[in-house]
This record gives structure tokens, C-alpha cells and sequence, in this order.
């Protein structure tokens, strides 16, 4: 953990430390024991907030209708969605990669900036973790429900079989069922590690027998030793060295699903980091909206700062600018080809069918980041919260115009077509939302949306003084 | 039948701060305690150091597992494709190595994700639900703002009086015996 100079060390340089000075990652007062209750109580309390039931109601109403979507699409088939020959995948890979993209900020949060001793990742990583595993899980459903018969979806992995097949390995679908599931193992690997110490905590704390139980199983007898601190503190370690390549690497695996196809707007060697910047971009528009409201109801203002807002939207633009980069990008590729179809494609994106979707999409990705190049723009609570909002949006809008828009016309004129959502796409969409919402609503009541033992490390008496420990 | 009488697992001392924690700790390291153990909120490195505890063997462990996870990885994908189901696709190669390589990567990075995971519990000795130190009171303060230092019973410069007479000059909040 890096230090701050402390004032009196330097008081020549006084006036320029504090113009220097950022703004602190937790606000001032608190003690390794109010830090603790703080969070802890927000799961051990007995009381919900009435508010907390009216959000997951409607959360589980929307799973409700996944569910029934669910049901009707086994029931009938794939028909049910708006795929049609050419535009072979709609909604379900749009909305595989939207998910997926989501989920990237929470490996980069708790990974990436780990290594880069970010100290202020450390109140909004756990939440930001969460929101990877629920956003893998909403992914997931897409991919085996549009393979049309989920219960073989087994058949994608290599194991011996009576009929003597092996999946592909030269093909970028499978490369993607390794990346996927890898994901998924390695976030909720990570996550459930973070966890261990705080339900110790929640186990010592917990008044109710049942509570004690649960929460003292989950934390397979954790005691805070040294000795265990000490390899503790190597996996973490260990595991962001291991989740911060994964993480580039699950990307640039969807787009390989992409570029490695030979069809024009697919086609393009931009397409890794492009994606890259995509997910990263789209993630913390996400955590910018979930954490918004969450430390408004709950009252963690002194835990989710400020600086964690604007820091946040720093990234957003660092990586929206990336993205603006890669609209350009294939724009100037289009025309540098001298290629008939990447001409037509861009032209087609630009002025054809969906030319609304193309300038929403630049609206919200392009133009909007553009008003975080403002102070006071970042310093606006609010606004931050519709600029990340409108982000998500054209994060979707993106996968929209580069997945239809390039499927419905692509080399024969003879098999061009058009593509829109059914309503059963639609409804898989919005449940898959209430999904991803009703677990994060169960998250944040039964287990602690902020790690308890990193936030003691971030506090100042959490330091050793060397000259007092000499006196003793 | 008899129940046996407790045994005693060792002597531990309750502090406010991290720093008298580890104050006490170097002192004890440095009287010859070497069966030490220390319980805090959160990881102290210098904590660490003061009981001795110098390296642990879990990153060669996670080599290990990413190494095998790699060989794993691309022998499953040679064996599938060149021995097992060869498929001719247009006559080109079926060792077509770099297609390889992103279920090669991984593959190593689960299986190192997962050494790391589960090295970490076994050398950790966890799942472990019962352990003596929990039969210390107030240790329940140790998942929040107290820290505690434990000379263990085994440890040969160990004698209950002298150790405990020991640990109540390092100016404790409290000093009790753990009973196993």
C-alpha cells in the first residue's frame, strides 16, 4: 500500500501537497470496529428495508418471466426468436456479449487494479466482483439456450463418447466455451476467496444460531493466523497476476467468434482490443450504476467516495476513446481496402436500414463520454449516473449494429434480409435483467457488498508505527 | 470412564494495536519463541516477518499447476484432433498448432487459478471447523479490532508460568491459557 507524504515531513513543500492532495478513499473517523459494524450489519440485520423488498419483487417478477420464456422457447424451439437466414444470430449473441462485456470491470477492478495498487478499488471491488459472476451467468444462458437443446449442451466438451466425436478445436466457439467457463471458475474463485475472512467476521458477529452456522461453514474455520494471512495474501495475488491476462483474453476470445469469420464488418484485425475497451468501457458504466443508488440507500458515502465516482469516469472515458478509436477505425479500413463489401459495409451502417441504430450508437459511446473531459461533469453525482446509463445503452446499440448489420446484407444482393427482436427476445432480455438484478439484491443483504478486511488496511491506524514498536 | 483433564495448547496475549502486536511478537522471537502464532483483522506484513514465517512454497505450487495445465491443454487438443477424430478439412495440416493455443492458455490458467485456490487450503490446513484458539474469550474480536499473539505449548523454550509471566510485560490488554 502506498503511503501518502505525510505534511510535516516536507514543509516545504506544503502549498504544493496540498494541491496534490486527492481526495481520501474513506472518509474521516472511523475505527477498525465501526468499519466493521458499518457493513457487517447491513447483513446481519434483522430488519429489511422496505425498499429492499419492492426492488427484488420486481427483479423476481422479470426472473418469473424469464423463466416462462424459458419454458415456451424449449417448449417450441429457437423459431421463437426473430433469427432468420441470413441474420443467424440476433439477440442471443448480442446479448452474450453485452453480458460478458459487463461482467469484465469486476475482474479489472479486483484484479488489474490490484496489481497497480489502486488503493481506492478496495470498497467498490466485492460488488464490482459479484456483478462479474451475475453478469457470466446471464451470458452463459445465451449460448446454451440457442444451441436449441440445452440438456446436450454437454456435448461442447471433449470427453469420450459413444459417438466417437470431439468438438472442433480449430473453431472459435469452442475456444469460447474454454474461455467462458474459465471465466466463470476463476471470478468465483476469486470472489469466494476475498469472502473467506469477512464471514469469518459475519460468523463472529451473527446473533442467530442459523446465521452463526451458515456463515461459520462458509468460512471453513478461517482464524485470521499469520501463517494463513501470509499464503492468503500470496494467492490473492497470485490470482490477479492470473485474472488480469484471463480477463484480455476472454475478449479477445468473442471476438475471434467475430474476425475470424470472413464476413465484411466482422473480418478485422481492430477487433481484440476494440472488444477489449469495450468491455472494460460498458463494465464500469455498470458499476457506475449500481453504485450510484446502492451507497445512497445504504449510506456508504464515506466508503464509495466521491474520487471512486470520478476515477470511474476517468476510465470511462480513457476507454470510450479507445472505442470512438475503433468506430474509426473501421470506417478507414472500409474505404483503405478498396473492397467493394467493406465499402458497402460501413456505407450500409451509415445511410442503410439500420442507420438509426449506427448514430444512436456514436450518440451514446461517442459524443456523450465526451462531457466526462469536464470537471464538473465528474463532480455531478447525477449526472454521472444518466451519462453511465446511456453508456450501457449504446454499449448494446454496438453489438447490435455490428452483429445484424453485418449478417442481413453481406456479398449476394439475392440473400440479403432484415432482422428485428421478437417479442420473445425481448422478454429473455428483460429477464435476464431481473436475473442479474434479484442477485444482486440477494448479494447485498446476506453477504457484505464491501470487503471488511481491506477497508481495515486502508484506514490509518492500520499501519504499524516502527518508532513506537522500537519503544516497547 | 475419565474425561480428560484439558490440556494446555499454549498462551495467548490480546493487544489493541497493530503495532503493540507486533512489538510483542518480535520481542517473543526474540527471547527464542519459535512455535508462534499471531490472529489479526487483517494481514500485517511486518507481522509475518516478526514470527519467523520467511516463505511459503504455494507460488512454485501454482507454476506446477499452470505447467501441467498447459501440457494438459494442448495434449487433450493434439490427441483430439490429430490421433483421435482427424479431420480433413480441405488437406490442410491436423497439428494445426497456433488454433491450439487459446484452450491451451486457458486451460493454464484454470488449473493454476484452482493450485492456487486449493493450495492455499490445504497447506492452510482449512476447511478446519474446530480449532483450540477459538476457546480463547473474546477471541471473536479477532475478525474485528483486536489482535492476538499465541506462544503454543509445543514450543520448547515453553513453561506455563515463566511464558506467561513473559507475556504480561508486553503490556497486553490480557494474557489467558488456551486449553485444547
Amino acid at each position: 500500500m502506498s503511503k501518502e507524504p505525510h505534511k510535516q515531513d516536507y514543509p516545504h513543500e506544503e502549498v504544493r501537497t496540498a494541491e496534490l492532495t486527492k481526495p481520501p478513499v474513506i472518509g474521516p473517523g472511523y475505527t477498525f470496529g465501526s468499519v466493521t459494524d458499518k457493513i457487517a450489519s447491513i447483513a446481519l440485520s434483522r430488519r429489511t428495508p422496505f425498499g429492499w423488498f419492492v426492488g427484488f419483487g420486481l427483479a423476481f417478477m422479470l426472473v418469473m418471466m424469464l423463466f416462462y420464456t424459458i419454458a415456451y422457447l424449449v417448449f417450441k424451439g429457437v423459431g421463437i426468436w426473430g433469427i432468420n437466414i441470413p441474420v443467424g444470430w440476433g439477440f442471443d449473441i448480442l446479448n452474450f456479449v453485452w453480458w460478458i462485456g459487463i461482467g469484465h470491470a469486476g475482474t479489472l477492478i479486483s484484479a488489474i487494479l490490484l496489481l497497480l495498487r489502486q488503493e481506492w478499488r478496495t470498497s467498490i471491488n466485492r460488488f464490482a466482483e459479484a456483478m462479474t459472476l451475475f453478469a457470466v451467468a446471464c451470458a452463459g444462458l445465451y449460448p446454451l439456450l440457442h444451441t436449441g437443446r440445452p440438456w446436450l449442451a454437454y456435448w461442447l466438451f471433449p470427453y469420450p463418447n459413444t459417438m466417437q466425436l470431439m468438438p472442433q478445436f480449430r473453431s472459435p466457439l469452442i475456444w469460447d466455451v474454454f474461455a467462458v467457463s474459465t471465466y466463470a471458475t476463476v471470478s468465483a474463485l476469486f470472489w469466494y476467496i476475498g469472502l473467506i475472512p469477512d464471514f469469518a467476521t459475519l460468523r463472529d458477529r451473527a446473533k442467530k444460531t442459523a446465521a452463526k452456522k451458515i456463515y461459520g461453514l462458509l468460512a471453513m474455520g478461517w482464524r485470521g493466523s499469520a501463517r494463513h494471512w501470509h499464503r492468503y495474501e500470496t494467492t490473492y495475488l497470485l490470482l490477479a497476476g492470473l485474472a488480469t491476462p484471463l480477463v484480455v483474453s476472454v475478449h479477445t476470445v468473442v471476438s475471434f467468434d467475430f474476425a475470424v469469420a470472413v464476413l465484411p464488418g466482422w473480418h478485422a484485425t481492430i477487433f481484440p482490443p476494440y472488444f477489449v475497451a469495450g468491455a472494460i468501457y460498458s463494465g464500469f458504466a455498470m458499476v457506475m450504476t449500481l453504485a450510484i443508488p446502492l451507497r445512497k440507500f445504504y449510506g456508504l458515502e464515506d466508503f464509495i467516495t466521491l474520487r471512486h465516482l470520478r476515477n470511474m469516469a476517468k476510465i470511462m472515458l480513457a476507454t470510450g476513446l479507445i472505442v470512438a478509436y475503433g468506430y474509426m477505425m473501421e470506417a478507414f479500413m472500409a474505404w483503405y481496402s478498396a473492397n467493394t463489401y467493406e465499402e458497402y459495409m460501413i456505407k450500409n451502417r451509415m445511410t442503410g436500414p439500420y442507420w438509426y441504430m449506427y448514430w444512436a450508437l456514436i450518440l451514446c459511446n461517442v459524443i456523450t463520454p465526451q462531457f466526462l473531459w469536464s470537471r464538473r461533469v465528474r463532480h455531478s453525482v447525477p449526472v454521472l449516473f444518466v451519462i453511465s446509463i446511456i453508456v450501457n445503452v449504446g454499449m448494446w446499440l454496438e453489438r447490435y449494429v455490428i452483429i445484424v448489420t453485418s449478417l442481413h446484407r453481406d456479398f449476394l444482393p439475392s440473400s440479403w434480409g432484415m432482422y428485428s427482436g421478437t417479442f420473445w427476445d425481448w422478454s429473455m432480455y428483460i429477464g435476464t435483467i431481473g436475473l442479474f438484478l434479484a442477485l444482486l439484491f440477494l448479494f447485498i443483504r446476506f453477504l457484505p457488498m464491501i470487503s471488511i478486511f481491506e477497508m481495515r488496511t486502508i484506514l490509518p491506524q492500520a499501519e504499524v508505527n516502527e518508532a513506537e514498536a522500537k519503544e516497547v | 470412564m475419565r474425561t480428560p483433564r484439558p490440556t494446555l495448547y499454549g498462551v495467548i496475549a490480546e493487544f489493541d494495536t497493530p503495532t503493540a502486536v507486533v512489538a510483542a511478537a518480535r520481542r517473543a522471537y526474540e527471547e527464542g519463541y519459535r512455535k508462534m502464532d499471531a490472529f489479526t483483522p487483517y494481514p500485517i506484513e511486518e507481522l509475518t516477518e516478526a514470527i519467523g514465517i520467511r516463505h511459503t512454497r504455494l507460488p512454485l505450487l501454482v507454476l506446477i499447476g499452470g505447467i501441467v495445465g498447459a501440457l494438459v491443454g494442448y495434449g487433450l487438443q493434439y490427441w483430439a484432433s490429430v490421433i483421435y477424430y482427424p479431420l480433413n478439412v480441405g488437406g490442410r495440416p491436423l497439428h494445426s498448432w497456433p488454433q491450439f493455443i487459446p484452450v491451451t492458455f486457458e486451460m493454464t490458467i484454470l488449473v493454476a487459478a484452482l493450485t492456487a485456490v486449493l493450495g492455499m487450503l490445504a497447506l492452510n490446513g482449512l476447511p478446519q471447523p474446530y480449532h483450540p484458539v477459538f476457546n480463547t474469550p473474546g477471541f471473536d474480536l479477532a475478525s474485528r479490532n483486536h489482535f492476538f499473539l499465541l506462544i503454543e505449548a509445543q514450543d520448547p523454550k515453553f513453561d506455563s508460568e515463566e511464558t506467561r509471566a513473559f507475556m504480561n510485560s508486553l503490556n497486553p490488554r490480557e494474557v489467558t491459557n488456551v486449553e485444547d
